[in-house]
C-alpha cells in the first residue's frame, strides 16, 4: 500500500493544475478571512462586556426598582399589565406596539448591582410564559398563565412561585446561588431584548422595550426600604451574549467565509484527479501497475484527501488566527471562543475539505466523466450551502443543511445557541441546524456511501 | 512465458474473443497478427486483468496477473501510447510507475536512456509526437526489467528509423531470453523480426506457427522453369504444368531436384526459380476468410 500511496502522490504533485488548484483553494480561504470588508465600532475596548459567574460574556441590562434584603425573606407582586414597543418591521418606518417573545418583567434577587453578578429571577415574558432564570445560562419554564409572582430567599436557595389569583400558588422551582452574601439587592425589573424578524428574504432587527405595571408589592424579611407600586419601562436583556443580528458581533466562523470557494476547488481536484485518467486511458496503466483496484481507490482518496487536509489546515489556521485579529482591528466584535472550539473549527474545516475531495474522487470513479462528475459534486455539496446562505427561506435552508453533504458546514459553528435568548439562529449568522459533529457525520455518511459504491464499481467494471 | 487459454469475451452482441488460445515462448519474438477487430487488443487487456473474460484463463510466468506483487517487473506492456497525462513530464510519468513497483528514479533514467528519451525527459508528454509517445510507452514497458513484454502496435506512428530501432530492440529483448509479444495488423511490419507468428481472426487463432514454416507452406514447393523447349521439359518433368509458351511450373519438388532432372535429360533451360512467397502473401491467404471489415468492392 505504501507503494501505491507513493505512486499516487508522485502523480498528484507532478500535475501543475492540481497543485495550483490546491494553492488557490487555500488562497481563497485565507483571502476571504483576511479581507472581510466588515467594519465595526468596537475599537479601544468600547465593547468591554461583563462576564457572568461561569466566565461567559453576558448582557446584563434591565430597569430595576429594588431595595437591600438582609438575610432570608420574600417578595410578592402582581404584574397587572405588560405592553411594549417593537422596532419597525421590514419595509416599515414606524415602531409598532407589541411584545417581543422574550420581553421580561418580574422579580429579581441579585448579588449586588454590578453587571455580570449572580442572580435569580422569576418573570413573565412576551410569549414564553412564566420563567425562572438564574446566572444567565439557566432557564426553567413555569406552568400555565399567571400574573402573580413570588421570589423567596432561604440561605443560598431561591424559590420562585407563580399564581393566577394571588391565593393559589404553584412552585416553579428552586435554584441555588452558591456563596450568596447575606445582603442582596432584590426588587422589580423589566427588560426587553433586540427584536428580530426573518421573512423569506428579509431579516430585520432592532431594539424593543417593555412597560410593566407592578401592583400589590409585598415584602417579607428585613428590607432596607419599602418597594412602591410602580411602572417600569426597560430595554436590554439578562442572559448570555449571543452573536448575530440580535446579539452582538460575529463568531469566528466569519473568518472562514471563503470555505465554500475552497470546496469548489477541492471537489474539482478530487474528481479530475480520477476522471482525467479515465479520459486518456491512463487508468489502464494505473491498473496494470496495481491490479488490486481497491488499493488504487484507497491510495487516490488518501493522497487527494490528505493534500486537501493539509492545505485546509494551513489556510484555516491563517484565516482564523489573523482573520479574527483583522476583524477586531476593524472594530468588529468577535466572540471569544475556547481553544478547543477554535481547534475544532480549524481542524473541522480541513476535514470538511478533505472529505469533499474524497467524495469527488468517488464520484469521479463512478461517473468517469469530468464535466458530469464536477457538476454533481459541486451541486451536491456547495450549492445547498450557497442556496441556504442566500435565497432560500429559513425552513428550506435548514432542511438542506440537515440532509445534504453541506450539513458538514456545521463543523465551523462556534456561536452558541441558547433556547432562552432571542436571536436569529440562522445559517447566515453562523448557526447551523445540526450540531458540529452530527453535521460532519452527514457528509461522512454521504462520502462513505460514494466510496463504497466506487469500490464495488471499480473492481467489477472493465477498465 | 505468457499463456492464453480458451478466452471468450462478448461486448454486447459483438463476440470479440472466441476461444483464443496460444502461448508466447521466452527467447522469441512472437508476432500477434490479425485484421482490425480480430481481438488482439482485447486479448492483451484480458492478460493484464483489465478486462474480465467470460471464459478462459491467462497466466504470466505461471501466475494470474492480478496476483502479481510487482506486475511491471514480470510483464511490461504498452497498450496505448497516448494514455498520458499531457501536463506531466515524460520522466514524472515513468517515475510514478516506478514508485508503484517500489522502484526508484534510477530505473527511470535507465529506460529513458534505452529509449533515447533522455533529452526530452523533462518535457511535457502532451507535446510529444506519436513516435515519441511510442518510445515513452516502450520505456514504461521496460521499466520493471520484466521477463515478458507485450506491445500493442508499437510501430504505429514511427518513422523508418524508429521502426528499425524497435525491431532491433525486440530482437535484443528476445535474445536476453524474454518472451516478447508484438501485435500488428500489418504482417510486413513483423517481417525480419518475428520468429513466430500467431495469426488471429474473429477472436480466435487461425495459425500458430514459426515464420520459417509459414513461408515454406505458403510457397508450397513450387518451382518455375523457363525453357525454349517446353515439350522436352514436360517430358522430363511429368509433374509439371505449362503456364505459358516457354514456362512451366512444377509442384512438390525442390529447385535443385528440378535442375538435376533437366540436366539428366539434356533439356536446355534459361531459368529455374523457386517461387518465394512474402509473409504478407502467406498472411493474406490465411486471413482472407477472417477479415471482418472488408471493403464492398473486394
Ligand atoms: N470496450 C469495447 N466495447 C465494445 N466492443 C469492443 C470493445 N473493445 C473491443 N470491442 C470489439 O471487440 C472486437 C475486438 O476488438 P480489438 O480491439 O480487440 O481488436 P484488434 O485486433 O485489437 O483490432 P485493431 O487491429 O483494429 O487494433 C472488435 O469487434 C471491437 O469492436
Ligand atoms: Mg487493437
Amino acid at each position: 500500500m505504501m507503494r501505491q500511496l507513493r505512486a499516487e502522490w508522485t502523480k498528484f504533485r507532478t500535475v501543475r493544475g492540481w497543485v495550483t488548484g490546491m494553492a488557490l483553494a487555500g488562497g481563497f480561504i485565507i483571502a476571504f478571512g483576511l479581507f472581510p470588508g466588515m467594519q465595526g465600532t468596537c475599537t479601544d475596548n468600547k465593547c468591554k462586556l461583563p462576564t457572568g459567574p461561569q466566565g461567559h460574556l453576558v448582557t446584563d441590562r434591565f430597569e430595576f426598582a429594588g431595595q437591600t434584603l438582609d438575610g432570608d425573606g420574600s417578595l410578592t407582586v402582581n404584574v397587572t399589565s405588560m405592553t411594549g414597543e417593537l422596532p419597525p418591521g421590514p419595509n416599515a418606518e414606524q415602531p409598532r406596539q407589541g411584545l417581543t417573545p422574550w420581553a421580561k418583567a418580574g422579580l429579581i434577587i441579585k448579588d449586588g448591582t454590578k453587571a455580570g453578578s449572580p442572580y435569580a429571577a422569576i418573570m413573565l415574558t412576551g410569549s414564553h410564559g412564566v420563567r425562572l432564570q438564574h446566572n444567565y445560562l439557566y432557564d426553567q419554564a413555569g406552568a400555565g398563565a399567571a400574573s402573580w409572582l413570588r421570589l423567596t430567599r432561604a440561605g443560598d436557595a431561591i424559590t420562585g412561585e407563580q399564581s393566577a389569583d394571588g391565593t393559589h400558588w404553584t412552585k416553579v422551582g428552586t435554584v441555588v446561588l452558591k456563596g450568596l452574601p447575606t445582603k442582596v439587592q432584590a426588587g422589580l425589573f423589566a427588560t426587553s431584548p433586540q427584536h428580530s424578524e426573518a421573512s423569506a428574504l428579509l431579516s430585520s432587527s432592532g431594539p424593543s422595550s417593555v412597560t410593566a405595571t407592578f401592583r400589590q408589592v409585598s415584602q417579607q424579611g428585613s428590607w432596607s426600604g419599602q418597594l412602591e407600586e410602580t411602572e417600569l419601562t426597560g430595554s436590554g436583556d439578562i442572559g448570555p451574549l449571543v452573536s448575530g443580528s440580535s446579539g452582538l458581533g460575529v463568531s469566528v466562523t466569519q473568518a472562514l467565509a471563503g470555505t465554500f470557494l475552497g470546496l469548489v476547488f477541492a471537489i474539482v481536484i478530487g474528481t479530475t484527479y480520477v476522471t482525467s485518467e479515465y479520459r486518456r486511458g491512463l487508468m489502464r496503466t494505473t491498473f496494470s501497475a496495481t491490479p488490486r483496484r481497491g488499493r488504487v481507490l484507497a491510495a487516490k482518496a488518501i493522497v487527494a484527501g490528505g493534500a486537501t487536509f493539509v492545505t485546509g489546515l494551513v489556510a484555516a489556521t491563517v484565516a482564523v488566527v489573523f482573520g479574527q485579529k483583522m476583524l477586531r482591528d476593524n472594530g468588529v466584535f468577535v466572540h471569544p471562543v475556547t481553544t478547543a472550539t477554535e481547534v475544532r473549527v480549524i481542524v473541522g474545516t480541513a476535514a470538511l475539505l478533505a472529505l469533499c475531495t474524497v467524495f469527488g474522487v468517488a464520484i469521479g470513479v463512478l461517473l468517469r466523466r469530468s464535466a458530469l462528475a464536477v457538476t454533481i459534486g459541486v451541486t451536491g455539496i456547495v450549492l445547498p450551502y450557497i442556496l441556504a446562505m442566500s435565497v432560500l427561506p429559513d425552513g428550506a435552508g435548514r432542511w438542506l443543511l440537515s440532509i445534504s453533504p453541506a450539513a458538514a458546514f456545521a463543523i465551523q459553528q462556534s456561536a452558541v445557541e441558547y433556547a432562552h435568548v432571542a436571536n436569529n439562529y440562522i445559517p447566515t449568522e453562523g448557526f447551523f441546524p445540526l450540531s458540529p459533529w452530527l453535521g460532519f457525520a452527514v457528509l461522512a455518511a454521504w462520502t462513505a456511501v460514494a466510496v463504497g459504491l466506487a469500490a464495488v464499481v471499480i473492481s467489477r467494471r472493465d477498465a | 512465458m505468457i499463456e492464453v487459454n480458451g478466452l471468450r469475451k462478448r461486448f454486447g452482441p459483438q463476440l470479440a474473443l472466441d476461444g483464443m488460445t496460444f502461448k508466447v515462448e521466452p527467447g522469441k519474438v512472437t508476432g500477434f497478427v490479425g485484421p482490425n477487430g480480430a481481438g488482439k487488443s482485447t486479448t492483451m487487456r484480458v492478460v493484464l486483468g483489465l478486462d474480465a473474460a467470460d471464459e478462459g484463463t491467462t497466466l504470466v510466468d505461471g501466475q494470474r496477473y492480478r496476483q502479481l506483487r510487482q506486475p511491471l517487473c514480470v510483464l511490461g506492456s504498452l497498450l496505448d501510447a497516448s494514455a498520458l497525462q499531457p501536463s506531466r513530464t515524460a520522466r514524472d510519468h515513468l517515475l510514478w510507475m516506478a514508485h508503484s513497483q517500489g522502484l526508484t528514479g534510477k530505473r527511470v533514467d535507465a529506460v529513458l536512456g534505452q529509449t533515447g528519451l533522455t533529452g526530452v525527459a523533462k518535457r511535457r508528454a502532451g507535446g510529444f509526437s506519436l513516435g515519441m509517445r511510442q518510445r515513452l510507452g516502450i520505456a514504461s514497458a521496460l521499466l520493471g526489467d520484466p521477463r515478458a513484454v507485450m506491445l500493442d502496435e508499437p510501430f504505429n506512428g514511427m518513422d523508418p528509423e524508429g521502426i528499425v530501432w524497435v525491431r532491433g530492440l525486440l530482437r535484443s529483448l528476445a535474445a536476453d531470453g524474454r518472451a516478447v509479444l508484438v501485435s500488428s495488423h500489418l504482417m510486413s511490419e513483423l517481417e525480419d523480426v518475428a520468429d513466430h507468428v500467431i495469426i488471429v481472426g474473429r477472436g480466435k487463432v487461425i495459425a500458430d506457427t514459426s515464420v520459417k514454416d509459414l513461408l515454406t507452406s505458403a510457397s508450397g514447393g513450387r518451382v518455375n522453369v523457363r525453357s525454349q523447349d517446353v515439350a522436352a521439359a514436360l517430358a522430363a518433368l511429368p509433374e509439371g504444368e505449362p503456364t505459358g509458351p516457354s514456362t512451366l511450373t512444377v509442384t512438390g519438388m525442390t529447385a535443385e531436384a528440378v535442375v538435376a532432372r533437366l540436366n539428366g535429360h539434356g533439356v536446355p533451360f534459361s531459368e529455374v526459380s523457386a517461387h518465394r512467397a512474402s509473409l504478407e502473401d502467406a498472411y493474406m491467404d490465411l486471413t482472407r476468410e477472417a477479415v471482418e471489415y472488408r471493403g464492398v468492392s473486394s
